[in-house]
């Protein structure tokens, strides 16, 4: 059993974990989030497939396995085939950072925060991409779209994320959780003696992770009432299914970084169950909020959109910022 | 200047209220039904397909084949036929036929009818892929509920 523990099995053996999970929330992230969209809107949601739908997830796969890939006429046709590939990878390489628990981490790197941005980043170029290549005008909209609403949005979460590093003072992500050990006020979200707009610094970064994902209300890619589906319009079978699963690949991304940087990881106040345990609870808890924002409010209008970056969350954020190095250099 | 920072807080906390109120609905139970496996009362007056009425003692349509329905059907889909059997008073009737492709339920048959032999009945689930199994034959419907309850 000793070749088990070797380096290059053992990141072998992460990588298969995490494309796994990353499968699988996909899969059944997509079943939650019908069945809560049913639950808000006092209907049962999906209910044939199993019992009470649980077999959901196996028969869209199955259906979207069986489709032909079409590549259209006229596309450019190895960025088309390349763009959803380039979508996901980034997402599940950053996943590789993210601590789990104590241990449960595949590669600790003592950048990991700046990896997972610079990782993130990618997205917004394979989405352009896939939008140039499928040469249909839907498509290239959206893919503007989407460019402009990332770069807007990556400012506010970039200044919040500067923030945070200046009180924590690593990019280490597991060792940002441990800082954040003890009750729950230890946790970054709460620490306002270190600079009393913390939870602002939070809610700021929950919103930028719901814009840099594309996430309802802001969906500007997938705007199906005006861009028919986007970037996604020209896919079809497992092209477009990939895309979808990079999507609640990237929502899981987004949450888990939320739980390291403000929801303290790992960490309980009470150690009733292993740290994983605790990870998933806040991590599902996050991703609860984001279906749950999903069908509450309505599309934004795209100059809202971004007047909402530009305007507010912007100047918000460096307020922060100002406002946390005075403090650290005060006190 | 004022008003517009005083906009954030607002606008956020009207975020909240939002949030609050789909919070809300999101415990509440399902009000939905699910229909192929549940369904709803049908109201008294809701207007299905004609049927035949029997009589409660004999069993036996209540129709007299005066073809007065047959008349003042305005769509001109229904055809009524009837003997005259020994030692009856009334004629029997024994062939009625309702073409429900072309009936728009307007009533005139049951308003018309002396003897109260028509009703509008509670069916509802009537799809099917061709036109024949929309020409009801009523008598035969009325015999095959007699056997059956």
């Amino acid at each position: 059993m000793s070749f088990l523990t070797a380096e290059p099995v053992r990141l072998l053996l992460a990588l298969v974990c995490i494309m796994a999970f990353v499968g699988l929330n996909a899969a059944y992230l997509v079943l939650a989030e019908r069945k809560g969209a049913g639950r808000f809107q006092r209907r049962p949601g999906p209910n044939e497939a199993g019992y009470g739908g649980w077999l959901q997830p196996v028969a869209d796969v199955a259906k979207l396995l069986s489709k032909q890939l079409i590549v259209p006429p006229g596309t450019d046709t190895i960025l088309f085939r390349l763009a959803p590939l380039m979508v996901i990878s980034p997402a599940m390489m950053c996943l590789a950072v993210i601590p789990f628990s104590q241990t449960l981490v595949a590669r600790n790197i003592n950048v990991g925060l700046l990896m997972v941005f610079s990782f993130g980043s990618i997205n917004v170029m394979a989405i352009m991409l896939s939008g140039w290549a499928s040469r249909n005008k839907y498509a290239i909209i959206s893919a503007a779209r989407v460019v402009s609403q990332n770069v807007a949005y990556e400012i506010p979460m970039l200044l919040v994320v500067i923030t945070l590093l200046m009180v924590t003072g690593t990019m280490d992500l597991n060792e940002i959780v441990r800082q954040q050990a003890g009750w729950f006020w230890h946790w970054n979200l709460f620490k306002v003696w270190v600079n009393p707009l913390m939870p602002v610094t939070f809610v700021i970064f929950f919103i930028c992770m719901l814009a840099e994902t594309n996430r309802a209300p802001f969906d500007m890619a997938e705007a199906e009432s005006e861009l028919v589906a986007g970037v996604f319009t020209e896919y079809a079978g497992m092209g477009f299914g990939v895309f979808f699963m990079a999507e609640y690949a990237n929502i899981v991304l987004g949450c888990s970084l939320g739980t390291v940087l403000f929801l303290g990881g790992w960490q309980s106040p009470f150690g009733l169950w292993p740290g994983v345990v605790w990870f998933l609870l806040k991590l599902y808890a996050l991703i609860f909020t984001v279906i749950w924002v999903r069908w509450t409010f309505p599309r934004t209008q795209f100059y809202n959109l971004l007047n909402l970056s530009w305007k507010i969350l912007i100047p918000i954020s460096l307020f922060t910022l100002l406002l946390s190095s005075a403090m650290i250099k005060l006190f | 200047m004022k008003a517009s920072i005083l906009d954030v807080p607002r606008g956020f906390w009207s975020l909240l209220v939002g949030m609050r109120i789909t919070l809300t609905q999101f415990f509440k139970p399902v009000i939905t039904v699910p229909y192929p496996h549940k369904t709803l009362p049908i109201p008294a007056r809701y207007r299905g397909p004609i049927e035949l009425t029997a009589d409660p003692a004999t069993g036996k349509a209540l129709c007299i084949a005066c073809k007065l329905c047959e008349r003042a059907c305005p769509s001109d889909c229904i055809l009524v036929a009837g003997v005259k059997l020994k030692g009856e008073k009334k004629k029997s009737v024994t062939e009625f036929k309702l073409d429900f492709t072309k009936c728009s339920l307007c009533g005139a048959c049951v308003e018309v009818c002396p003897c109260d032999a028509i009703r509008f009945s509670k069916n509802y689930n009537l799809a099917s892929t061709s036109k024949e199994d929309y020409i009801f034959d009523l008598v035969a419907r009325l015999q095959a509920e007699k056997k059956q309850p």
